[in-house]
């Protein structure tokens, strides 16, 4: 059984890392605004002359 | 018009012959805007939001822009940088986004500007000077979006940040219920196949590790609730939610210390997973509604402009107003304070107060109160009373101690914990004393027995069985334009026996309309004079009129009249006393109501009589809900002929004229005594504290901000028919909830015995909690199936918000 005492803390310890992620973008306020993320993918930058300044800024800081 | 007109190539309206900018354009605004957009190279707009056509530009204000201070609600960092939050309006889609974006991005001091499309807000960072603020937005203002600055701490609300710890403690729940069931699936695979007790033991082990700190962690909401209604001697359904979990979790760990076979980690879990999910789409559904009716509220927001001794003016929030300022109201501005009118002469739309739809002349010396609207000239104004002594906070006085009868009422849910929490934790503990003293056995094989049966009884499905049905009902009501702000409204709204309306601005749309058909040249000639008018009659002749050029040479008489200059002498459109005719003048009988006077030298007067026009659907609902039973009741401040007439027309046979706001609320409070249950539906001021006095209220959302607090409900659009959409929606989520909790309750019936017995296993738990909470969801989800006429349901709450504030 020593396959088990491999696999499973490699299952818990993906598990923790994705709930992890999910509470870092939670707070870094990745969920705040579901709709607008939604559609702003189809934004093409090309449109906004100032591109390298948005990126300077923290994007998900909103 | 059923001739072809242009439509404007900004927004899309109709051009009228007398656009200044035709043929192109509807007006100066919006040829402004096309200009100001080619400028910047930014016309893609226009092919950006030609994906959705029913989207339409705003269409742009021509007059000056109501202005906020905006530099008062912003914040300056270490690096001088400066941030500043704004509620935007006139948002319909992303192209919407985008263009308010790239317009503030396109000015160089402006670091970030980005738009919350959700919650229609904007996060602008800009560096230089405070005070730029102003020309960074103009072009965005210039677009016809509205901006207001608002306090983010004052508006983050407790539900947003509650609502963020549940998806916390959701999430958190979820990865140990996912971690925990893979364990468990192979301990039940191992009762069939062999494995070897060792092995178990790792795994409810392993088990315990994860599942006691993640429900120590996710189960705070529930523990927190079931401690404070254990602490004020009640109980809530969080009750038995709490000991279920806490006394399987001590129990499987107490199994699994001792090693032996049944622990029931997965199924605790698994509980607070499910019912987590429940409370956040719960939350979240209420939220929704709650921020599109503050959102709502925001942009009733205005500043006042106070002159100050040495002449100079500002803009201040009219909560800073003291006693003495003087105040400029503009014409066609809200006054923001109550005060004692010093300088000029005006008519003050005063329907939002009395209900009285046409409104009064005001002379220096009158008393004018906050929440009315000053229309034809400019006023100055000395506060006379601030805080505590105005008339708005008279009426929260009355509706505060209205409000105590409802603050008894028990959700549905909570009353079901009532009766059903004694009887299951009495029910365990006889199956406790029943094995261990007449069964023999040990009083550790008893206490298993106990608590599987409160395992298995615990109330998964019943805790379910209403927010699933809210958050259905909630997001429907939702799509049709109808905000539900308070959690029982809905469970509130099934009991009512009788509708209460307020006349003006509920079944009328406060908007008198012509009613009298004069000579087609008359009124052409009216409508060119009115045109240079913003009083509510002469608005109604224009419309009335259709088309019409605005006359030249014409000066108001606040309170009289208009005059215009015309070929032969003064022609003059007003009151009849201004238009000098007598007042035994011979007048068809059968039209009565405000009327308007056009008289020209040497030719016979024109009279133009006016009635306040009920709202398109205003008799069809009002048949419709007698139809059902309901009990109908008209309450209005107006004076009694208007009120009796509107009664008569639709048939509402109880009304009561002339009611002042205590009235109001003292008849809706006798009608309680009597065992009423009445909903309230009204719009003024003076309607407040029926509304909170009423079992459940209802408000359009063109109704005075502080009735739209008082509301459990307010609607969106023109159509009365909401109200109907609310009643049936509520006894069609009411039928789905005592639905659920049959179905919860059968379950217990089946599977109670079997936990009393002895017989019940982690397994079996794990899968009657999992199926009964599934088919409750699938049960409500019914209400869903059947969802409401398409074409209301279509529009989003939003849009049909900024097309209300655009016209």
């Amino acid at each position: 059984m020593s396959n088990l005492l491999l696999l499973i803390p490699i299952a818990l310890f993906l598990g923790l890392l994705g709930l992890g992620a999910f509470l870092w973008s939670l707070r870094s306020g990745q969920f705040d605004d579901m709709e607008g993320a939604a559609n702003r993918i189809l934004f093409d930058d090309d449109d906004t002359k100032t591109p390298e300044k948005s990126k300077r800024i923290d994007p998900n800081d909103s | 018009m059923t001739h072809a007109v242009p439509s404007c190539r900004h927004c899309g309206e109709p051009v009228t012959a007398v656009s200044p900018a035709a043929p192109d354009f509807c007006c100066a605004g919006c040829a402004g805007a096309y200009e100001l957009l080619g400028q910047l190279g930014l016309s893609s707009y226009y092919n950006r939001r030609a994906i959705d056509p029913k989207v339409r530009a705003l269409r742009p204000d021509e007059d000056e822009i109501a202005s906020f201070d905006f530099t008062e609600l912003a914040s300056t960092d270490d690096e001088g940088h400066h941030h500043l939050h704004l509620m935007v309006d006139g948002i319909h889609c992303a192209a919407c986004v985008w263009l308010i974006e790239t317009l503030l991005q396109r000015n160089p001091a402006v670091l970030q500007a980005r738009v919350n499309m959700t919650t229609r807000r904007l996060r602008l960072s800009w560096q230089g000077h405070v005070s730029d603020i102003e020309d960074i937005i103009r072009p965005v203002m210039q677009m016809g979006y509205r901006l207001i600055p608002f306090d983010p701490a004052a508006l983050e609300q407790a539900t947003v940040s509650r609502n963020k710890e549940l998806l916390r403690c959701l999430a958190v729940s979820g990865f140990a219920a996912g971690n925990v069931m893979l364990l468990s699936v192979s301990v039940w695979a191992g009762y069939f196949q062999g494995m070897g007790g060792a092995t178990r033991d790792l795994f409810h082990w392993i088990s315990a590790l994860i599942a006691l700190p993640a429900a120590a962690y996710a189960g705070m909401p529930f523990y927190r609730s079931a401690l404070g209604a254990i602490r004020n001697r009640r109980v809530n359904m969080d009750v038995p939610i709490s000991l279920g979990v806490i006394l399987a979790l001590g129990m499987s760990l107490a199994q699994t210390i001792r090693g032996e076979p049944h622990a029931y980690f997965d199924s605790a879990i698994t509980l607070l997973f499910f019912l987590l999910i429940g409370r956040y789409l719960d939350g979240r559904a209420r939220g929704q509604a709650r921020s599109a009716a503050e959102h709502l509220l925001s942009l009733n927001a205005r500043s006042i402009t106070v002159i100050d001794t040495d002449g100079t003016r500002r803009l201040i929030a009219p909560q800073k107003a003291k006693p003495g300022m003087i105040v400029l109201a503009a014409a066609g501005e809200r006054i923001g304070i109550d005060g004692k009118v010093i300088d000029g002469q005006s008519d003050i739309d005063t329907s939002i107060i009395t209900g009285e739809s046409i409104p009064v002349l005001t002379r220096p010396g009158a008393t004018v109160f906050a929440g009315t609207t000053n229309i034809s000239a400019p006023l100055r104004i000395e506060v006379t009373a601030t805080g505590g002594n105005t008339l708005l906070s008279e009426i929260v006085r009355l509706m505060e101690n209205a409000e105590q009868g409802r603050a008894k009422y028990v959700a549905v849910a909570d009353r079901v914990a009532k009766g059903y929490a004694p009887i299951v934790h009495s029910l365990s503990l006889l199956t406790f004393f029943g094995w261990w003293l007449v069964g023999g056995i040990g009083w550790q094989d008893a206490l298993m027995n106990a608590i599987a049966v409160l395992i298995i009884t615990c109330p998964c499905a019943l805790a379910l069985a209403v927010p699933v049905v809210q958050v259905i009902a909630t997001g429907r009501l939702l799509r049709a334009g109808i905000l539900v702000k308070s959690a029982t409204a809905l469970e509130r709204l099934t009991k009512i026996t009788g509708v209460i309306f307020d006349k003006t601005g509920t079944l009328t749309t406060g908007k008198p309309e012509l009613v009298n058909q004069p000579p087609l040249e008359k009124l052409t000639l009216a409508g060119e004079i009115a045109a240079n008018s913003n009083h509510p009659l002469s608005r109604a002749l224009v419309r009335a009129a259709g088309n019409v050029a605005p006359h030249a040479n014409v000066t108001e008489q606040p309170g009289l009249g208009l005059m215009a200059r015309g070929p032969v002498g003064p022609i003059r459109l007003g009151s009849r006393a201004f238009c000098n005719i007598a007042e035994n003048a011979d007048l068809p009988s059968d039209v009565s109501g405000p009327e308007l006077w056009l008289s020209e030298p040497g030719v016979a007067a024109t009279r133009f009589v006016f009635r306040d026009s009920l709202r398109s659907d205003a008799s069809d609902v009002v048949d419709n809900l007698r139809t059902r039973g309901f009990e109908m009741t008209l309450l209005s401040g107006d004076r009694e002929t208007t009120v009796r007439q509107l009664a008569e027309t639709l048939g509402i046979a109880d009304w009561q004229a002339q009611m002042s706001p205590t009235q109001k609320a003292a008849h809706i409070q006798t009608r309680a005594d009597a065992g009423n249950y009445d909903l309230m539906v009204g719009d003024g001021i003076n309607d407040a504290p029926a509304l909170a006095a009423a079992h459940a209220s209802m408000s359009p959302a063109t109704a005075a901000e502080i009735s739209q607090n008082a509301a459990d409900i307010v609607f969106q659009g023109d159509k009365l028919g909401a109200v109907i959409e609310a009643i049936d929606v509520a006894r069609k989520a009411d039928r789905l909830v005592r639905q659920n909790f049959a179905l919860s309750f059968a379950y217990n019936v089946i599977t109670i015995p079997l936990a009393v017995s002895g017989f019940v296993t982690p397994l079996i738990a794990a899968i009657a909690m999992s199926s009964s909470s599934l088919i409750v969801i699938a049960n409500a989800l019914r209400l869903h199936a059947r969802s409401g006429k398409p074409d209301t349901a279509d529009i989003k709450p939003a849009a049909r918000m900024s097309q209300q504030a655009g016209t």
